[in-house]
């Protein structure tokens, strides 16, 4: 279990990073970024913090980071996987690969598996439409996907 | 447009879409054949409106900027490809514009079908009202049929057609959210149009609503996925306002249908002076909605005005006169006859035996113009002595006194309006965020838009820094030392040149500018002298004396912060001086701007409350002006003035001063050293309290009158701005009279003989007598809204903006400020100074939104200490402490911020329970012996519980509000 900071200690090191950013033009998104980076996903606590910092509404805060999926409000597995359920990737059977998925890592979207190993996620398009169906796996994408390559995911993200 | 409210009717106001632009150049083009002339830059959408051709529409609404997101207000314009929104779309010259073709109506009912598939008009499982805009849009469009089922993803479900709420949850489904006690929030509802979270941002500038999410799982969202209560939101109805369907609307109108008709009146709350339906179902008001024709607020409102109206129909009103001998005695349920005559059997006994200076009587800032006017008539007129007085003696008597020896008016130079062409404003001594909240938004608009803010004020206020608005420049001085900190201002302007000589030189004497500029040069008013008394960096007051000489169009806003203190009157001429050596006077995003506490507390004055004064400033010693009222009064009056409320209460301590008549106003409460108030009302004979509770007072009093609200009379009220506003009667009076009946029956017991059918005849006999009234009459509010005074012939509408091409009083006067510091101060025993102010949801005393649901925000007086000094003294956040003067002392819950500096500690007095004025001293303006509230040298300690005086006067404040009748009161 990832163990998830003490508000105090979350204040502190997201007023860092803010600190670090705070004259960039724009700099709410690269803030965000910063904690996600810190913390592994952007904490609540952190919000409050952001919104005073840069004199703007809590409210605001949490409108733009609700509104990106990348932002995580809880820590992540150890390993992310995205997979593409975008158009071209579901006319190349990314249905099938996303139900074969979850039954291999007995997860569903948007959940970690309970050995914290790793975090299963749709994704709009990863712009590897000619290698569909396409996936990411912390970071690096992986194309035409098919049973082969499922078991061989599966593995490392377990091993 | 013009919407002539005729009560009984419902006041319908048109929305035009967008917000009107203020180009010059004209436009024309045609829309649907018709020929419509309108400015540049005015949307296609909103000149259709104007010319009759209404342009159906969800998001878009004339409060807030176009939008353009709903897809439903699409027009063909000829020339152009494709379907154009008309609310984002601006008009040009010659443009043909068809609002109603084939091609869009089928768009229309395209997206329509879309919104409806996801609204739940299907089953309405949650009844909303049935009426709204969105309800509105979808009948007009006329869909019959939806392709994609009404089964929408954020609904409650129908199982088998039973009731609604008895269905399954789908999978969006959000729980309605109820928190707020005035309004709901009902996701399901929602169209995701963006005009609450717009209105929030825009209208009110809190920022506290968001879309949260995206897709499908776009909601509104209050702060971060938060209760509405526990959000930013400040509850001012602006969102419900905004709603085009019924996912955020008012629990009144929820419960018991909409309203069946209206009137236009004003807010009795704030010196703003919002203008408001009164919508009315049955018997009761349902719903206060602003008024966008309303001068001073258009169209927005606070939590108070807006929704804090439930006080009129609190339990603890009393409905009937009542009567005692001894205040010891419980009250006694009497007709209104008897109590009328009682009082008036009183007031000649009291005056035979004592003599004619032996009674007197106080106005109120809460009642109306034509009611304060009659109080005090019935003194002079009656009473035969000038004994009367008015609240505002506790707070803007100084504002009077300063700017009528400066500039010759006893008023702010400005109309609210002005402050959209300010470039530098300067708060002093006042947080209009929560004390003037309508004003305070139109300032944060002002601001957001560029312009420069300093504020100077012992607290970090809301309006130093909030959500995209903050300070240049905070000057955090020390409670007392306004005037030391207003010179030190002056110094900078004069020694560093920033003055504007050519104004000074044809505008004011130039001779006293000069003796006023050698004495602020003065090496004892540098901002290095005077940063060490008043505890503010020199530095700060360089930087913002600078901004404000040299920034543009500087204005001024002060409040009690300035006033209520022992050179209370000095620094109002120290924030005259500024103004006039800057020229910063006399046009748009200027002036001297007093931010007036009550309703009417600029009525009150004007209407010669002061017991120097007749109406219109004019001192009591001219002849002329007596002779004026002697010819109509009959009578002759006493040309010396009479005794201020401090001097009436200890002429009752001393024996002379036997009899009061108090209208609407809780001095016990509301005024400096209650135990001297208190000792001052025990001595009278015959007080008699004219109010809508037993407040404070009342438990001194012998004869208790009830009091109408301002919802149960005509009337009109005068705001901050001079502004003249009709006040509606829309419910009958629930005590039989409204006040100024009952001021008038007591009249006519005294023998006076008084025969006002409305209070239009008293308006009119102002208006005779008063210059600078002249031209008022309920005929000419009727017909143009509100008017300024002065008007007159010169003025026939009015006057916006004072001064404009020389001062009222000729030159203007540059007068000399020293600084004297207050005997008040700390050591060893009192070595914290406490300060007060306001807090957003509550008024004043409290009296009325005490009983509202607003005590959700504000149950109780906190006292705001800084962290070091808390630390000091051992106490934590939430204790209970012990606040000390050398006055008396109380006993309230701690508040642990750093809002304060070191040294200073800051309470509310909204509570009667915390009787924060036993802890104040019987300091006052030299001027006009308004209290120093602002300034108490104090200690703090922790303590157990509430003070032995706090216990003593719960007790005898329980044995003296019984009520001995048949029925008990309701």
């Amino acid at each position: 279990m990832t163990m998830q900071p003490a508000s105090t200690e979350i204040t502190s090191r997201t007023a860092a990073i803010i600190q670090e950013m705070k004259g960039l033009e724009g700099p709410l998104l690269p803030i965000l970024h910063g904690i996600q980076e810190e913390f592994g996903h952007v904490p609540k606590d952190a919000l409050p913090v952001i919104a005073e910092a840069l004199n703007i509404s809590r409210a605001e805060v949490h409108g733009v980071v609700s509104f990106y999926h990348d932002y995580r409000s809880h820590p992540a597995g150890r390993h992310v996987l995205k997979l593409c359920q975008a158009e071209s990737c579901q006319s190349m059977g990314s249905d099938a690969i996303a139900a074969k998925l979850k039954q291999l890592l007995g997860i569903g979207f948007h959940e970690t598996t309970r050995d914290g190993s790793v975090t299963l996620e749709p994704v709009y398009c990863l712009g590897l439409c000619a290698c569909s169906p396409a996936a990411m796996l912390d970071g690096e994408v992986i194309g035409r996907l098919n049973d082969e390559k499922l078991d061989e995911i599966v593995a490392e993200v377990r091993s | 447009m013009n919407i002539k409210a005729d009560f009984p009717s419902l006041v319908e106001e048109i929305d035009y879409g967008t917000p009107q632009s203020k180009a010059q150049k004209q436009v024309t083009l045609n829309v649907d054949g018709r020929s419509i002339t309108v400015p540049e830059g005015t949307s296609i959408m909103r000149a259709a409106m104007e010319g009759g051709v209404e342009i159906p529409k969800l998001c878009a609404t004339d409060m807030l900027d176009s939008f353009g997101s709903c897809r439903v207000c699409l027009v063909e314009i000829e020339g152009r490809g494709g379907t154009p929104a008309s609310c984002t779309t601006p008009v040009g010259e010659g443009m043909i514009v068809r609002t109603q073709t084939e091609r869009l109506d089928a768009i229309r009912r395209g997206v329509m079908e879309l919104y409806v598939s996801d609204h739940p008009t299907g089953w309405n499982e949650q009844a909303g009202t049935g009426a709204s805009e969105f309800d509105a849009v979808a009948k007009s469009i006329g869909l019959t049929e939806n392709r994609y089922g009404i089964e929408g993803r954020n609904h409650v479900k129908p199982e088998g057609g039973v009731a609604p709420g008895h269905g399954s949850l789908a999978v969006d489904y959000i729980a309605r959210d109820e928190s707020n006690p005035y309004f709901t929030y009902d996701a399901s509802q929602c169209i995701v149009c963006s005009r609450c979270v717009r209105a929030c941002e825009e209208v009110q500038g809190t920022f506290a609503l968001t879309i949260e999410g995206r897709g499908f799982e776009s909601r509104v969202s209050a702060g971060m996925h938060e209760a509405f209560i526990d959000s930013e939101c400040v509850s001012c109805g602006a969102c419900v306002q905004a709603c085009p369907t019924d996912a955020l609307r008012e629990k009144t109108v929820l419960a018991k249908g909409l309203p069946e008709r209206s009137a236009v009146t004003t807010c009795a709350y704030c010196g703003v002076g919002c203008s408001f339906k009164a919508e009315v179902k049955g018997g009761e008001v349902v719903r206060m909605m602003p008024y966008k024709e309303g001068k001073a607020n258009h169209g927005h409102s606070c939590v108070k005005g807006r929704f804090a109206y439930g006080y009129a129909t609190h339990k603890d009103r009393i409905l009937s006169p009542m009567i005692r001998e001894k205040v010891t005695d419980p009250w006694r349920e009497v007709s209104w006859e008897e109590a009328i005559a009682h009082t008036a059997k009183e007031f000649r006994r009291i005056q035979y035996q004592y003599g004619r200076t032996s009674i007197g009587g106080i106005t109120s800032s809460r009642c109306t113009n034509e009611e304060t006017y009659l109080v005090q008539k019935m003194v002079r007129q009656g009473f035969r002595n000038n004994n009367v007085d008015t609240c505002a003696r506790v707070c803007h008597s100084p504002t009077g006194y300063g700017l009528g020896q400066t500039y010759g008016t006893s008023a702010g130079t400005q109309d609210f309006d002005s402050v959209d062409f300010t470039d530098v404003a300067v708060i002093i001594g006042a947080n209009p965020a929560s004390a003037h909240p309508v004003f305070a938004s139109r300032l944060k608009k002002r601001l957001r838009q560029g312009a420069k803010l300093i504020v100077l004020d012992p607290r970090r206020t809301e309006m130093v820094k909030s959500a995209h608005i903050e300070a240049d420049y905070h000057l955090p001085l020390k409670p007392g030392t306004n005037v030391a900190v207003l010179t030190a201002l002056a110094h900078v302007i004069v020694t560093e040149g920033l003055f504007d000589e050519a104004f000074i030189r044809e505008r004011c004497d130039w001779t006293e500018f000069q003796d006023w500029a050698s004495f602020v040069a003065l090496p004892e008013n540098s901002p290095e002298t005077v940063g060490k008394l008043s505890g503010v960096d020199p530095e700060l007051i360089r930087g913002a004396a600078r901004l404000y000489a040299t920034g543009g169009n500087g204005a001024i806003y002060y409040g009690l912060g300035v006033t209520e203190h022992s050179q209370g009157s000095t620094t109002v001429m120290a924030i005259a001086n500024l103004a006039m050596a800057t020229g910063n006077i006399g046009r748009p995003g200027v002036g001297v701007n007093p931010l007036r506490g009550q309703n009417n507390v600029q009525g009150s004055c004007d209407m010669g409350s002061f017991p120097h004064e007749l109406p219109g400033y004019r001192h009591i010693s001219g002849e002329a002006v007596r002779d004026i009222y002697e010819t109509l009064w009959g009578v002759k009056l006493d040309d010396e003035p009479g005794l201020r409320i401090p001097n009436m209460l200890d002429a009752a301590v001393d024996g002379s001063f036997k009899g009061i008549y108090i209208q609407g106003e809780d001095i016990l409460q509301s005024d400096p050293d209650t135990k001297h108030v208190a000792a001052g009302l025990a001595a009278m004979e015959c007080v008699v309290v004219h109010d809508l509770f037993l407040n404070e007072t009342a438990n001194y009093a012998h004869v208790f009158l009830p009091g109408s609200t301002f919802l149960e009379k005509d009337g009109t009220f005068t705001n901050a701005e001079r502004r003249i506003n009709m006040v509606r009667k829309v419910l009958e009076p629930k005590a039989r009279y409204a006040d100024w009946e009952a001021t008038q029956e007591l009249a006519r017991a005294i023998g006076l003989d008084w025969n006002y059918q409305h209070p239009s005849e008293i308006m009119d006999e102002i208006a005779m007598t008063t210059p600078s009234f002249a031209g008022v009459s309920f005929e000419l509010l009727d017909r143009v809204g509100s008017v300024q005074w002065p008007c007159n012939e010169k003025a026939p509408l009015g006057t916006p903006i004072m001064h404009i091409d020389g001062f009222v009083r000729g030159k203007g006067k540059f007068i000399r400020t020293e600084y004297v510091a207050t005997d008040e101060r700390t050591g060893p025993r009192f070595p914290l100074l406490l300060t007060t102010g306001r807090i957003l949801s509550q008024y004043n005393v409290g009296a009325q939104t005490r009983r509202t649901d607003n005590s959700m925000w504000h149950s109780e007086d906190r006292l705001e200490i800084h962290p070091h000094d808390a630390e000091n003294r051992g106490l934590r956040d939430g204790d209970w402490v012990r606040l000390t003067s050398r006055s008396g002392e109380t006993t309230l819950r701690a508040l642990i911020t750093d809002r304060v500096s070191p040294g200073v500690v800051y309470t509310t007095f909204h509570h009667p329970d915390t009787q924060a004025n036993v802890i104040t001293t019987d300091f006052s303006d030299w001027a006009t012996n308004c209290p120093e509230y602002k300034v108490t040298a104090v200690q703090v300690g922790a303590s157990n519980g509430p003070s032995e005086w706090q216990r003593d006067y719960d007790e005898q404040a329980k044995q003296s509000r019984r009520i001995a009748s048949l029925q008990a009161a309701e």
